[in-house]
């Protein structure tokens, strides 16, 4: 991991979405008025003829992703988590799930790393309730290289995907060539102490409390899980085996999350204790994304703090 | 694909009336169901699939054919019944509506019924995706008309007027847009219960091209589609006046009977009216 080297898998999305786009004529790209900040500018640039701005109109959005999906199209549909998962929920669950259309929500902006802008945009729920529609696949991932995989990946599925992105600059985990397989989480080291399973930006805190602890004489692993559904169950599983503790930590609420889907593949595979670090079921508040990590206790220092005592 | 298209009006009358007898029998077979507003809707539905869409039935998927998104998904008994009229499948299965085992859905699902171009049911939702379905067509140069009929009622739902402003913003001529104007929704008159008014202007404000029809007039409904049809640059709503229970009397204007079935008498006195309507056309 190359701590200094730090990108936000929003910027990787817009990067990859580009060069998708020259490789595949079916893609079209939808936003609501915040391209600059999601980064579909980069696609909307070079291919303004595939690009659609409904303005801010998230409802309609989902709708006409879903009518030019009808047509052979694999719209990527972009907003910020809270509006696409939030104001947009049931749309998405009737006209896009519902039906299995093969539309791309990548919701950029999620969780309480949002930062400044304070509660109002600062999605936590929204891997609950998207991992709670039937056909819908839930991805989150964690660095630039792994975004990059997976903005492409998706095109590939024939059906709705709800890919969680982030606002704040992460390292950069994987190398170039990492293969990743969607469903399949990733497992970071053999440590048998504790396994840190973690999503999306907090993989990057998970890690960083990895070394101190093996510092501490705590040896640990990392499980990177960026499809949380379908969960990669047998990982899960086996890490509930081979390690004396498991702990989920997450940039979501600590109700119907990562914690909550591990607690539900472990409560009927190999019931285990599971600690959930997560936003403490409460509305987040306006700060630097860093220190709100700090703040909600799901930074690497809280993780550390936690496995030490 | 073979499109066969009714130029007849006296046919397409006798058609009209079918519809409305597979109405009735679905909503009475399935003891629920919405027959107001489904036989509001049969004679724009019947011109549309008998006169006007480039279809064929023996050809569901057809890329190139026109699409129907019924937003008004309550009004599936009608959509059902003008698709097995066509012969999408047999009239038989509407006795099977809303029955557990039968893909007849209480509200349209695409992926179970050959013919249903957008999964709808929940209100608003539909003119979003016709609007997504007539930009596809644009980007491909498919030449696809896209229809789309909404209740009046339902035009409360903001997310109406998101796309209706994408429409025009996109200047979406292949799309048309129907609303089965009959005034009347759950609670009451439309006007009372939400404040809906001034449909015409505000489709106009929203920059369409704006038609008035007598929506159970077979020769208006035909003249308007073919005027929306010609009309370029801007996407074209026509707002058909309409009777909520057209076709059975004790139905009609009866907010009462939006979503409630017929009892065996009432469903003999409905079927008795409309065949003697066939003697008529």
């Amino acid at each position: 991991m190359d701590l200094d080297k730090k990108i936000a898998t929003r910027q990787s999305y817009g990067e990859e979405l580009a060069k998708l786009g020259e490789e595949n004529e079916k893609i079209v790209v939808l936003d609501a008025d915040l391209s600059t900040a999601t980064k579909t500018e980069i696609f909307a640039k070079e291919f303004p003829d595939r690009f659609i701005n409904v303005g801010i109109a998230e409802q309609n959005l989902m709708g006409i992703s879903a009518g030019l999906s009808t047509f052979g199209k694999i719209p990527y549909a972009s907003t910020f988590a809270i509006f696409a998962a939030g104001r947009a929920y049931e749309q998405i669950r009737n006209s896009i799930a519902y039906p299995k259309l093969n539309v791309k929500i990548v919701a950029t902006h999620a969780g309480i790393t949002v930062g400044e802008d304070g509660a109002t945009h600062q999605m936590i729920e929204d891997i609950g309730l998207m991992r709670g529609l039937p056909n819908m696949t839930v991805m989150c991932t964690s660095d630039d290289i792994q975004t990059k995989w997976a903005v492409r990946e998706i095109s590939k599925i024939d059906g709705p995907v709800y890919l969680r992105l982030s606002r704040m600059a992460t390292p950069i985990i994987y190398d170039v060539d990492t293969k990743f397989e969607i469903g399949k989480g990733v497992q970071i080291g053999e440590g048998t102490d504790a396994s840190i399973i973690a999503t999306g930006v907090t993989v990057s805190e998970a890690l960083i409390a990895k070394k101190i602890l093996k510092e501490n004489g705590l040896d640990v692993r990392v499980i990177d899980i960026h499809t949380i559904k379908p969960i990669d169950k047998e990982l899960i599983v086996k890490s509930a085996k081979e390690t004396k503790r498991i702990i989920t930590v997450e940039d979501h609420n600590i109700i119907g999350g990562l914690g909550t889907a591990v607690c539900d593949v472990l409560s009927e595979e190999y019931p285990t204790k599971v600690e959930k670090m997560g936003v403490p079921d409460c509305f987040g508040r306006s700060g630097k994304a860093d220190e709100l990590l700090r703040y909600y206790k799901i930074d690497s220092a809280a993780i550390v703090n936690k496995l030490m005592n | 694909m073979i499109v066969v298209k009714i130029t007849n009006v006296e046919a397409l009358k006798r058609i009209a009336v079918e519809v409305r007898k597979g109405i009735i029998e679905a909503v009475y077979s399935a003891k629920s169901g919405h027959p107001g507003g489904s036989l509001s809707c049969a004679d724009i539905l019947t011109v549309l699939y008998f006169n006007q869409m480039n279809i064929d039935e023996k050809k569901p998927d057809d890329p190139n054919r026109d699409r129907l998104v019924l937003s008004k998904g309550h009004a599936s008994p009608a959509l059902y019944s003008v698709l097995a009229e066509k012969g999408y499948f047999d009239k038989e299965l509407l006795k099977t509506f809303r029955k557990i085992g039968s893909n007849l859905q209480g509200h349209p699902d695409m992926k179970k019924v050959p013919g249903v171009d957008m999964t709808t049911g929940s209100l608003g939702q539909g003119l979003s995706a016709a609007v997504g379905m007539a930009i596809a067509s644009k980007m491909d140069k498919a030449g696809c008309d896209i229809y789309c009929i909404m209740g009046d009622g339902e035009i409360e739902e903001g997310q109406v007027w998101e796309a209706t402003m994408a429409a025009s913003k996109n200047k979406l001529d292949n799309l048309c847009v129907i609303i089965d104007n009959n005034n009347l929704q759950i609670d009451g008159e439309i006007e009372k219960v939400g404040g809906m008014n001034n449909i015409t202007e505000k489709f106009q404000s929203f920059g369409f091209n704006t038609i008035n029809i007598d929506g159970h007039n077979i020769d208006s409904i035909i003249d308007a589609c073919t005027t929306a049809k010609q009309t370029k640059g801007k996407p074209t709503v026509i707002i058909a006046k309409t009777v909520k229970g057209k076709g059975v009397s004790f139905m009609e204007n009866q907010a009462g009977w939006h979503g409630k079935a017929p009892n065996e008498e009432q469903y003999n006195l409905a079927m008795e009216e409309l065949n003697n309507m066939l003697l008529v056309h």
